[in-house]
């Protein structure tokens, strides 16, 4: 499957999908806040001002509706911009360009103009940055019909996934995490595709399905690796998409376990953790060993103090113990 | 833009077939309105005709325009076909949107009809994002962005002045200044009612043009798309105008009617200044085209409305079993 083993960072991987579509693709460019900064979106964008110009890598005053609805009118003119918002909570600002024109649009003109587009949308969390720098909207997208919603949780993916949205007649919205900007893995030089609504096994099991997505499969990971020292096989679900759902591999994985453990990085109520557990019940009823557990945050803003951020954020003795008593 | 260079008369019946059009498809809505056999809501744009008219007449087929709830003007004068206006309007499957859009989301993408939008200033930076594409492909297409006066409240217009003036992109704004956001006269949503004013802190070209008169219209619009092509944009263009109609369906929103909203005598005022007989008078005078050479044409349009509505009413409405086709694609 890989042409060599070069390991890079996740944030190289997304900054090298972003030089080689540019180069191959007259059509795509890039436009939002900090595009040419060194800093402000890690290195994602890492030289992209030196090979493409301030044409395609347009940096922007702070306008996030105007510049979400420029991207948008751009790509149902037939261009294809990715539009990035550093920090997903001010993408608030954005919210009708997303919700009303862009995910609407396709359905609204009855199939004659589709919105080929990226927004990229960044959870920057943790460090006592408070309420309004960490949040994780990413539920609150995936409800809305006529838009796609992908969150990697490796380089690999990161790669893949940005490079099949930027591709997608439709409009998706690509969100990671910034936790994972400094984590290494195996990304193939060449130019790739993860389809968008498939799923992955990232780890094999037969005691308890444990579903998440972005940073939250790694902690899935660890507390996998944990469990085994007490016997349990976790079999883990790494939904790279979460609209359109894999629902066939959920599914599937649970009719083997009979026990599932979701693992969100957003709120409880009305969260995918919530939408999962109740497909498992439409579609698994009856084969189900234990209730499901939900493993997300608490349904509180973010705290600033670190010592509140402790207990805010999820951690992978939270999941082990709480996995421990359903197989228990 | 030398489309109609050196010939007064035929830019002359191309204006006047236009608002023609335009005028006698609004008010052919208000039966099949009353009649319940159109169902969506509807927002007439009689009285405003010259502004679609004369602003369309200045673009060519590649230029892009973008609308809002109000645009059944707009999509016929930059040559949005008819028959499929009407039967959206009915919610047929035959419509420019087959059905699933209605009255307020038309378009016909082949003529630059991009699409409109009710969310008010909901197109404004779509609009200013179809120019950032045109200077990207350097293709000298102008994006052209018709609001309404209640879209000064929004903020986005702002942020999209800033934004398209700092690129220099080839957006012309056009604020139809009807005197009325919904039910809310322009002097109790403003301190000052100037809106071409709100352009010039961000240094872009504005005007104020009397959109009742459609020559005006035509010379100003030319004048902003030299600028648009020659890399000095945006221009900021306000119209001032007056809807006949009331905000939504045939009512006339006369004070100790329906829906009381306007003083009778304002209306009336505006009766006067109605842009399709003032412009006949105009070609009356300047004799550019005769008595009998307007009602050829009114004849001619009447009857395209007339089949227009047979299509429609002829046509299927969509399956429901399609209900969930186009929502990706």
């Amino acid at each position: 499957m890989y042409s060599n083993n070069r390991k890079i960072k996740y944030c190289k991987a997304v900054n090298e999908a972003f030089h080689q579509i540019l180069k191959l693709d007259e059509s795509v460019f890039l436009i939002g806040q900090g595009v040419t900064s060194p800093w402000y979106v890690g290195n994602t964008t890492s030289d992209l001002i030196d090979s493409f110009g301030t044409e395609r890598i347009i940096d922007t005053p702070v306008s996030e509706n105007a510049v979400t609805g420029a991207a948008v009118g751009a790509a149902i003119v037939g261009m294809k911009p990715i539009v990035v918002h550093p920090r997903l909570d001010f993408m608030a600002y954005a919210m009708d360009p997303i919700i009303n024109e862009a995910s609407n649009w396709m359905y609204m003109s009855g199939g004659r103009t589709n919105v080929p587009m990226v927004i990229w949308g960044i959870i920057n969390r943790g460090g006592e940055q408070a309420a309004q720098h960490s949040q994780s909207w990413h539920s609150l997208f995936a409800h809305i019909p006529g838009i796609k919603v992908v969150m990697p949780s490796n380089p690999y993916d990161a790669k893949g996934l940005m490079i099949s949205a930027i591709d997608d007649p439709n409009p998706v919205l690509y969100i990671d995490d910034r936790w994972l900007y400094g984590i290494e893995g195996i990304v193939p030089e060449k130019i790739y595709k993860v389809p968008i609504g498939v799923g992955d096994i990232a780890q094999e099991g037969t005691d308890v399905t444990i579903v998440a997505c972005s940073y939250q499969v790694r902690l899935a990971i660890k507390a996998a690796f944990e469990l085994r020292k007490s016997g349990i096989e976790a079999e883990i679900i790494d939904l790279r998409t979460i609209k359109p759902l894999d629902e066939n591999l959920i599914i599937n994985s649970v009719l083997k376990t009979g026990r599932m453990a979701i693992i969100d990085g957003g709120w409880k109520s009305y969260g995918i953790a919530a939408e999962i557990s109740a497909l498992v019940f439409e579609k698994a009823f009856g084969k189900m060993k234990t209730p499901i557990i939900r493993v997300t945050l608490p349904d509180v803003p973010a705290p600033a103090s670190s010592v509140l951020e402790n207990s805010y954020y999820i951690k992978v003795s939270t999941i082990t113990s709480a996995i421990e008593k359903l197989v228990d | 833009m030398n489309l109609w260079e050196n010939n007064l008369k035929g830019l002359c019946e191309h204006l006047y077939r236009m608002m023609v059009r335009i005028r006698f498809c609004e008010e052919s809505f208000i039966e099949p309105i009353l009649q319940k056999q159109i169902k969506c809501p509807v927002h007439l744009c009689s009285g405003q005709e010259a502004i679609a008219a004369g602003i369309c007449a200045c673009l060519s087929g590649k230029d892009y325009i973008w609308g809002t709830h109000r645009s059944h003007g707009h999509y016929l004068a930059k040559g949005g076909d008819l028959n499929a206006l009407v039967a959206e309007v009915y919610g047929k499957e035959t419509g420019c949107s087959r059905g699933r859009g209605g009255s307020m989301h038309i378009c016909d993408p082949e003529k630059g009809v991009v699409g409109a939008a009710p969310i008010v200033a909901g197109t404004i930076s779509l609009a200013m994002g179809a120019a950032l594409a045109s200077k990207i492909r350097k293709e000298n297409r102008v994006s052209v962005s018709f609001f309404g006066d209640g879209a000064t409240g929004e903020g986005v217009l702002f942020e999209s002045l800033n934004f398209a003036a700092i690129y220099n992109l080839p957006v012309l704004f056009v604020c139809e200044n009807n005197l009325y956001s919904t039910h809310m006269p322009i002097s109790k949503c403003r301190p000052n009612t100037e809106i071409f004013r709100i352009a010039e802190p961000f240094d872009i070209y504005s005007i104020r043009v009397d959109g009742n008169a459609v020559m005006s219209v035509y010379q100003e619009t030319k004048k902003c798309l030299e600028l648009l092509k020659n890399g000095k944009g945006p221009v900021f263009m306000e119209c001032l105008t007056y809807r006949l109609r009331g905000h939504v369906g045939p009512d006339d929103n006369i004070q100790g009617k329906h829906i009381d909203i306007r003083k009778e005598a304002e209306v009336e005022a505006w009766r006067e200044k109605d842009p399709i007989p003032n412009f006949e008078t105009y070609l009356k005078d300047k004799e550019i085209l005769s008595d009998s050479e307007m009602e050829g044409i009114r004849t001619e349009e009447m009857g395209r409305i007339d089949s227009a509505h047979e299509y429609a009413k002829n046509s299927p409405f969509p399956k429901p079993e399609d209900l969930e086709r186009y929502v990706f694609k």
